[in-house]
């Protein structure tokens, strides 16, 4: 078998081949009205989507298969848009496939470094320069300068103080209390034992005294989920045990993870979960972290009734809820 | 010469008289750019950016970024009447009250994705053919500027609406500050202006979303494009390409109607998936308040990886002398991060130290001729999609009948094990695919015809490649692996002598190549 490879180089460029459009005219004008059909397609789409805008009123629906009930305002002024986009950029770039000059071109491409002398001579005078301020021989002036520009660094710094106040003990704290009622979430409406059922949920925020106003911020802390279970369920400590109330347990809503809101609970099994990370704290045993990155149990709540049989909290929370921070000390 | 043409040189000798630049732009409108598809996957971010400036500016003049309380009363029905802020009720307003605000909403999502999209796979197109080498090392660093600061700029920008979903993420963005040792109570607090979420938040990110971050963007791609006119574009090997030249078309006219059509396109595309695909349905979500959420709780993509490195983590904190040290969320959320992005950013200096190459490259690497750094990449790869997949694990277990526990052990153990294995098994690909070349320029290719020989025998008829071929498969180089001794020559050890060992170490691993043929190999088969 004979090979007609005789050695193995460059063997430059191909051949210009030539398009249909470059050598038939006829090919050439049909390629000249093709690009001018896109141009003119494009034209449509754009007076579909001025239409839209003035005549398909905002409110109009539409069945689309697939998209199912769409926004037909939305649809048409999309659409239109998308086509008169894309119609001229499928035209201009057809007219530069077939009826601009497509040789392929060679162009020169130099080292980029300079030439030896003329670097040479660039280093020499930028040592020759830092020679002249005397960088390498004044250190007292290079140690000041370098200490004002660090001092100076520290100006806008001290600007962004007053972004926040200091935190305090405000991570620490809630407004939960001892006597202070469980109110329902929505609803703002203080709870009786007999309003759970077992197996319930209900989230609950603490009532706060006359004048103070609930923020997010306060509800970010305060949000406590109460379950109710059979009382022979629990497999907890006689000091937990007496923080429950007939059955019923409280728990910060607030992932220890990161703070997301633990809202999904199995009826099942007892598992508490935290959409955001999958972190499980198992409810009868003082949501224990059983699974998931969170590195603590939820909070617990330690409640009881009033005179008038309402659930009220024994007492604040005994450690700070939410994510885990630096002057945590458990 | 039409009215046209002459109008145009009319325009030229103005311009020319004003600025003097007649020889200086005529260089340039008769630049040549080499043509290849995956060069347009950095001009797909290019015009992601313009489109994102475009509908982002139209976004501003009706949204309210403003955490202030206020009582729903629009066109919306199912959310009349319930409190929520400014922000997310201008956003409400903007979808369901202003003519063509969905759209533009929709359109400036979708673009934000495909920005992402293209900037990754820019990247890897960059880093799996060798462009980020010398000369190109400053546009590599201002790229892994831009993919970080993209994912920043992304997160802000969905935050911005105020809704339960993005709430929730942000809550988690104040966790990671948080968690920093000594300063991140307080730096959370400054942040905030106050306990989590606070009313300052939603200003705040608006101004480094709207103002901050697009002029950096800004700054950062005119040098990036800069450089690329500078420097001139890398070009992939093959016949008549060489080292001292660009092979392609002119800037005018061919490459302005390309990449300016390529703009409608990608513009034109991006409106198509607005108008009938959905994204964000921030109404269906509700205002955000930290006690509640809703199951499925995802971030957008180029976040996924950051969320399911958490999901994974061990839950490990450390609580001594009164303080407490949150691993379970500063290794997945700063220090993996962290080792990740400088990794990659050092990523040149570290190959050319390991090669011992100092010289310009301007021809493309095909990735199986550099098998130690195409299994790196993939390895990263191999990292990264396995914490993104646990970063839907909740999705994928709802979706595919598993248990979160299965995906989430699968991810833990699949993500120390699954990427030395896929290095591995990348570089044994690579080192196949040079044995393949090798057989096709040295035996051509199997022609499918048959042939029976005089004494029975069938052989395949194998026809030699093209002369454009066998250069394109064997033009690249094979550097020799770096001579360094730990002991000089009078058997001295040297200083520095265990990193001379690691230095050779990784030199030999570079250089494992199948050797190519060259034309000694060729006669001997002829004479065969």
């Amino acid at each position: 078998m004979s090979n007609e490879i005789e050695r193995l180089s460059d063997p430059g460029l191909p051949e210009h081949q030539h398009r249909a459009t470059d050598i038939d005219p006829v090919a050439e004008k049909k390629a000249e009205r093709q690009v001018a059909l896109y141009f003119a397609l494009s034209a449509v789409g754009t007076i579909v989507f001025v239409y839209s805008y003035i005549f398909v009123p905002i409110t109009s629906f539409v069945f689309v298969p697939i998209l199912g009930s769409t926004n037909t305002h939305q649809l048409l002024l999309g659409l239109g848009l998308a086509f008169s986009l894309l119609f001229i950029g499928i035209g201009a770039i057809h007219w530069a496939k077939q009826l601009m000059p497509d040789n392929e071109v060679i162009a020169e491409r130099h080292e980029l470094r300079s030439p030896k002398d003329e670097r040479d001579d660039f280093v020499a005078t930028v040592k020759e320069r830092a020679g002249a301020a005397g960088l390498g021989r004044r250190s007292l002036i290079k140690r000041s300068l370098g200490l004002s520009l660090g001092l100076v660094g520290l100006a806008p710094l001290v600007l962004l103080r007053d972004l926040g106040p200091l935190p305090a003990k405000q991570l620490e704290t809630t407004n939960w209390a001892k006597g202070v009622r469980l109110l329902t979430d929505p609803g703002d409406r203080p709870i009786k034992a007999t309003d759970l059922e077992v197996g319930a949920v209900a989230q609950v925020l603490p009532e706060l005294g006359a004048g103070v106003e609930r923020t997010l911020s306060s509800i970010g802390k305060d949000a406590v989920l109460l379950i109710r279970l059979r009382p022979e369920e629990f497999r907890l400590s006689a000091e937990r045990l007496s923080w429950t109330y007939q059955g019923i347990i409280a728990f910060s809503k607030i992932c220890s993870h990161m703070g997301c809101a633990v809202a999904l609970y199995e009826q099942q099994t007892k598992h508490l979960l935290c959409p955001c990370h999958q972190s499980t704290f198992d409810v009868p045993q003082a949501a224990k972290v059983i699974f998931g990155p969170s590195a603590r149990p939820l909070p617990q709540l330690a409640i009881t009734v009033d005179k008038d049989g309402y659930l009220v909290a024994q007492k604040p929370f005994n450690e700070p809820v939410g994510p885990s921070f630096w002057e945590r000390s458990s | 010469m039409t009215a046209r043409e002459r109008a145009l040189g009319g325009v030229a000798n103005y311009v020319d008289e004003r600025t003097g630049a007649a020889a200086w732009m005529k260089k340039n409108l008769t630049k040549v750019f080499p043509d290849h598809w995956s060069f347009m996957l950095g001009e797909v971010a290019l015009y992601s950016f313009i489109i994102l400036l475009l509908s982002g500016t139209f976004l501003t003049f009706w949204f309210d970024p403003s955490q202030r309380e206020v009582l729903y009363e629009g066109d919306y029905q199912p959310l009349s009447g319930v409190k929520m802020s400014a922000a997310y009720a201008s956003t409400l307003h903007i979808s369901f009250d202003i003519r063509g605000g969905l759209l533009m909403r929709q359109i400036h999502h979708w673009s934000a994705l495909l920005f992402m999209v293209a900037i990754v796979a820019h990247l890897l197109r960059v880093f799996f053919t060798g462009a980020f080498r010398k000369p190109r090392e400053f546009n590599w660093l201002i790229g892994v500027g831009l993919v970080t600061l993209g994912i920043v700029e992304g997160f802000l920008g969905y935050s911005l609406p105020d809704d339960l979903l993005s709430g929730t993420g942000i809550r988690i963005a104040e966790a990671i500050l948080q968690a920093i040792p000594v300063v991140g109570t307080y730096l959370a607090f400054f942040a905030f202006g106050g306990a989590f979420p606070g009313e300052a938040f939603i200003p705040r990110i608006f101004t480094v979303h709207v103002l901050l971050l697009p002029g950096i963007f800004l700054a950062l791609i005119t040098v990036h494009l800069m450089l690329v006119w500078y420097q001139k574009h890398t070009q992939f090997p093959g016949p008549g390409r060489t080292e001292k030249n660009v092979v392609g078309y002119p800037l005018m006219p061919v490459y302005m109607a390309k990449a300016g059509g390529f703009f409608f396109i990608v513009f034109g595309v991006t409106a198509f998936l607005a108008a009938v695909a959905s994204i964000n349905p921030i109404w269906l979500y509700g205002p955000y308040t930290p006690a509640q959420i809703s199951a499925g709780s995802q971030p957008d993509w180029y976040m996924g990886w950051l969320d399911g490195l958490v999901r994974m983590s061990p839950p490990i904190e450390t609580h001594a002398f009164g303080h407490t040290i949150s691993w379970n969320i500063l290794i997945p959320g700063l220090i993996v991060p962290g080792i990740l992005f400088t990794g990659m950013a050092l990523y040149p200096f570290l190959e050319s130290w390991m090669t011992g190459d100092k010289r310009e490259h301007h021809l493309l690497d095909r990735p199986r001729n550099a098998p130690n750094r195409t299994a790196l990449g993939v390895m990263s790869l191999t990292f990264i999609l396995v914490t993104l997949l646990n970063g839907g694990n909740d999705v994928i277990a709802t979706h595919f009948s598993l248990t979160i526990n299965q995906i989430m052990w699968f991810s833990r153990i699949g993500v120390l094990v699954l990427p030395p294995i896929a290095f591995v098994i990348t570089k044994r690909l690579c080192l196949s695919l040079q044995r393949a070349d090798r057989d096709v320029v040295l035996h051509g290719t199997e022609s499918g015809r048959l042939l029976l020989l005089p004494h029975g025998e069938f052989v395949e008829v194998h026809e030699p490649i093209s002369p454009e071929k066998a250069w394109t498969l064997t033009q690249h180089e094979q550097l020799p692996a770096l001579e360094l001794s730990s002991h000089d020559s009078h058997g001295v050890r040297r200083p520095g002598g265990l990193k001379n060992r690691l230095r050779r170490r990784m030199s030999v691993a570079t250089v494992e190549q199948v050797p190519k043929p060259d034309s000694e190999d060729l006669k001997a088969i002829e004479h065969h």
